[in-house]
């Protein structure tokens, strides 16, 4: 009976969407007051349906209701409580809904605390999320209806991908899904801005919070899932420029551009038509992520269902919204007005130069990605694009994108002089040169690339924090008058300080771990010692453990340094009869600076175990780099002038 | 509506275009260096210890033959095993197996259980044939014509889909042309 409700909610949002899509265009068009108003009042409707749409599939779940289709193909009674929460958005059909659950939670918000958007603005940016929210929903009911009812239920179902019965699952998609699809509302408005033919500064303040809460959600959701193929593949490795990775990290790229030229035009009111495009590419790019993920065009270790009808339906959204909006760019564009002029040298040219390199980053992602589509397409020919390709064209565009992104805040906006803003730098300068000049002296010259990037991750990570410094004046004037600065120092400065200060970290994750890792693979029997680094790692036993619904084999390993022991770890093969699949639970010992990464591997027939052992020094920053930057963005959501600008104080906490 | 502003949604059409016509392609299809070449000699002791050695050139001839490769460990051959028993009454073809990586005890328990489909069954418990076939995994099976090319290179369990979709065309022509 639940499902039955779920799936007419379903039916039912579909309609309010469809109104909500069409009925305000028209108002907004004929300045009919009540025609916008009903917008808001569809957005909120169709919220409230598709969660309690989700909300029946999830008691479904909850109560291993194995008369539905979904439930009996993805849970099973003796899973736990939080994966059969989680098993609700681990397979297609439920993790669609999601990304439909929060596109209405986006209108929702926009229609509730969007009080004081001009009222056609308003009905404009409800009506192209209406557009997409009745496109996905009817490939939810068309194609890919969650609450399918079986004849015959099983008394048990089949259980979940065992891959994914991680908490790290619990999070990972919803946080993606945020960012993804936030960049909906971008995209709202820049069709409804084309539409109006008019961007002004307004436009700018009202679009930049949620480019910023989907850009934060998005940088959570791509950290979490490199640190949960990290610890479950148990490779040791952090990034595989995998498709469904690099379809992820495009529009965080995009993203990013878009958060630092809508900054332009809000301020300085130029870059107004690029800001436009991006904020359709990026969504755009989301989009493409989903059909990537959804249809199966790539090979990746994501193996999901693939059904092409399902692909079709999603590219035809793809061709729809974004062929749609791009044309009415090519239209439009020429009535918005254009920019003020801005020189060489300022900081709107520093942000025109980070544009442009992650751009040009996001393509090359695109390209490697698609490449072997394309080969395809035109030859007999299979080929697989790997990481020589990234490492020997995304790093170089890295580089002077580290340069600029310290230098930026210290240019003026309009028109600056170079020499000045690098004075302002000579302490960042001095850490970078002695950062390199130390890996060099250590390394006896031999690792160039490093030193480098260890120059570049001091530059930026310095550069970052005296940002901050130099706000505050702290140093050239007496204390307590930097701390009556420090105050009154808006959040968002906070948040760029913070945001390229985790840039900064990551740099110097990845230049350390892929320089100086290290790597021990051998067979090891119970009570043999062997080294990683400067640590010994002894196999202490191995045992058989029952898990709720798998069974694991367990191994504890000593860690010792000087032969004093001060870690234990244990790593373990978990095998789930039911879906008669293995994974791995590696163990990783962490001192936020370096860790140490245990995998346990299969036994061979002499009573040894193969065992993967790393060392990888600063790898933790990666991760702690990822928050920070995320962080970055949460605090600068917080800032007052985004309030003024769109909303109530509460929206952080609907975010 | 000039050309630049224009260029966006063009480079958009190309890419979507693209995108349509990659959704029929399957990125795990993985042709075969084989197809369309001669079949590699390749010589193993017979799982049988008391039987010929198999060659992998033996049968050419007459009839199309078809190598299946199997192991007694490979779950999918499990599942594929009752179809392999049905065409074993085929006579357009020979039926032959080869034992990857396994234990002749094994094997020979396995055949005895569900049925020995093979007219002659090749043991590579080193993989050295294997290789030089470019095998990924078993079970696979493999159709070569009368003139000693190989034709086809099915990657996976046999069904009667893929039969009928790949093969049966294969026997008719085969059978057609002398």
């Amino acid at each position: 009976m639940i499902a039955e409700l779920g799936h007419f909610a379903l039916l039912l949002a579909l309609m309010t969407s469809l109104i909500q899509a069409s009925l305000p265009l028209y108002g907004a068009e004929r300045q009919d007051r009540g025609l916008m108003q009903l917008a808001s009042v569809a957005g909120v409707a169709s919220f409230l349906l598709v969660g309690f749409s989700f909300v029946s599939l999830a008691y479904s779940f909850v109560v291993s209701d194995f008369s539905v289709k979904l439930v009996a193909e993805n849970s099973q009674l003796a899973k736990p409580l939080i994966y059969k929460i989680t098993g609700v958005w681990a397979n297609h059909e439920g993790s669609m809904l999601l990304w439909v659950l929060i596109l209405v939670i986006f209108a929702a918000a926009i229609s509730i605390f969007g009080k004081n958007l001009p009222a056609p603005l308003k009905a404009r940016v409800l009506a192209v999320q209406g557009m997409i929210a009745t496109a996905f929903l009817a490939f939810l009911v068309f194609t890919s209806n969650p609450f399918e009812r079986l004849a015959n239920p099983p008394l048990d179902g089949s259980g979940m991908n065992p891959l994914l019965q991680d908490p790290g699952l619990a999070i990972h998609p919803p946080c993606l899904y945020m960012g993804y699809v936030g960049f909906s509302v971008a995209f709202a408005f820049a069709v409804a801005a084309l539409i109006e033919g008019k961007v002004d500064a307004a436009w700018a303040r009202w679009v930049r919070p949620w480019v910023l809460i989907a850009w934060c959600f998005l940088t959570l959701g791509i950290t979490l899932g490199s640190f949960w193929a990290y610890y479950i593949l148990g490779w040791g490795g952090w990034w595989f420029w995998d498709p469904v990775e690099n379809v992820s990290l495009m529009p965080w790229l995009a993203g990013t551009a878009l958060l630092h030229s809508a900054l332009v035009v809000e301020r300085r009111h130029a870059l107004v038509s690029w800001t436009i495009l991006l904020s359709i590419l990026t969504f755009s790019l989301s989009l493409i992520g989903t059909f990537v993920v959804r249809s199966g065009v790539l090979t990746s270790v994501h193996s999901f269902a693939v059904d092409p009808a399902r692909g079709t339906f999603i590219l035809m959204i793809l061709s729809i919204a974004t062929g749609g909006a791009l044309l009415l760019y090519a239209l439009r564009i020429p009535t918005v007005k254009k920019g003020a002029p801005f020189a060489s040298i300022s900081r709107e040219s520093s942000l025109l130069l980070n544009n442009a390199l992650l751009i040009v980053a996001t393509a090359t992602v695109f390209i490697g990605t698609f490449y072997p589509l394309l080969i395809d397409l035109i030859g007999k020919d299979k080929i697989s694009i790997g990481p020589p390709y990234y490492n020997r064209t995304f790093i170089p565009l890295f580089i002077p994108l580290l340069i600029t992104m310290v230098l930026g805040p210290f240019l003026k906006w309009k028109r600056d002089d170079l020499g000045e803003a690098l004075r302002k730098l000579n302490i960042p300068l001095v850490f970078a040169a002695l950062g390199g000049g130390a890996v060099l002296l250590i390394t006896m010259g031999k690792y160039l690339f490093t030193a480098f990037g260890v120059a570049l991750a001091a530059w930026v990570i310095v550069g970052s924090i005296w940002a901050l410094v130099k706000r505050v004046k702290l140093g050239s004037i007496p204390f307590a008058q930097s701390l009556a600065l420090l105050k009154t120092t808006p959040r968002a400065y906070f948040g760029l300080c913070l945001g390229h200060l985790g840039m900064g970290l990551v740099v110097a994750a990845i230049t350390t771990v892929t320089t100086w890792e290290k790597e021990n693979i051998l067979a090891m029997k119970v009570g043999e010692t062997t080294t990683i680094s400067s640590y010994g790692v002894k196999l202490a036993k191995i045992e058989q453990v029952p898990g709720p619904n798998y069974q694991a084999e367990r191994g504890t390993f000593e860690i010792s340094e000087d032969s004093t022991v001060f870690a234990i770890m244990s790593a373990e093969r978990r095998y789930y009869p039911l879906q008669q699949s293995q994974t791995n639970q590696t163990a990783i010992h962490t001192n936020l600076i370096s860790n140490i990464y245990i995998a346990l591997g299969d036994a061979d027939s002499t009573g040894g175990w193969t065992v993967r052992i790393y060392y990888h020094p600063l790898a933790p920053w990666l991760w702690i780099g990822g928050l920070t930057m995320a962080l970055g963005g949460f605090i600068s959501l917080t800032d007052r002038r985004f309030r003024i600008g769109i909303a109530t104080p509460n929206k952080e906490a609907l975010a | 509506m000039t050309l630049s502003r224009a260029l966006p949604f063009l480079v958009f059409l190309a890419i979507a275009a693209a995108l349509a016509l990659g959704l029929d392609r399957d990125p795990k299809a993985i042709p075969s260096m084989l197809i369309n070449q001669p079949m590699p000699q390749i010589s193993l002791p017979a799982l049988q210890e008391d039987q010929p050695r198999f060659e992998s050139t033996a049968f050419i001839g007459e009839k199309l033959v078809l190598i299946n490769v199997f192991g007694s460990w490979c779950p999918s051959c499990r599942y594929e095993h009752p179809f392999l028993m049905r065409l074993a009454s085929d006579k357009r073809f020979t039926l032959l197996g080869l034992d990857w990586k396994d234990t002749r005890d094994n094997a020979k328990k396995y055949l005895e259980n569900y049925g020995n489909p093979f007219a002659q069954i090749g043991f590579d418990d080193t993989s050295h044939a294997i290789i030089n076939l470019g095998v990924t995994g078993a079970p696979e099976t493999f159709v070569i014509d009368t003139k000693g090319i190989v034709r086809l290179r099915i990657t996976g369990p046999l069904t009667e889909e893929i039969w009928n979709a790949d093969v049966e065309p294969l026997l008719k022509s085969a059978v057609a042309a002398p």
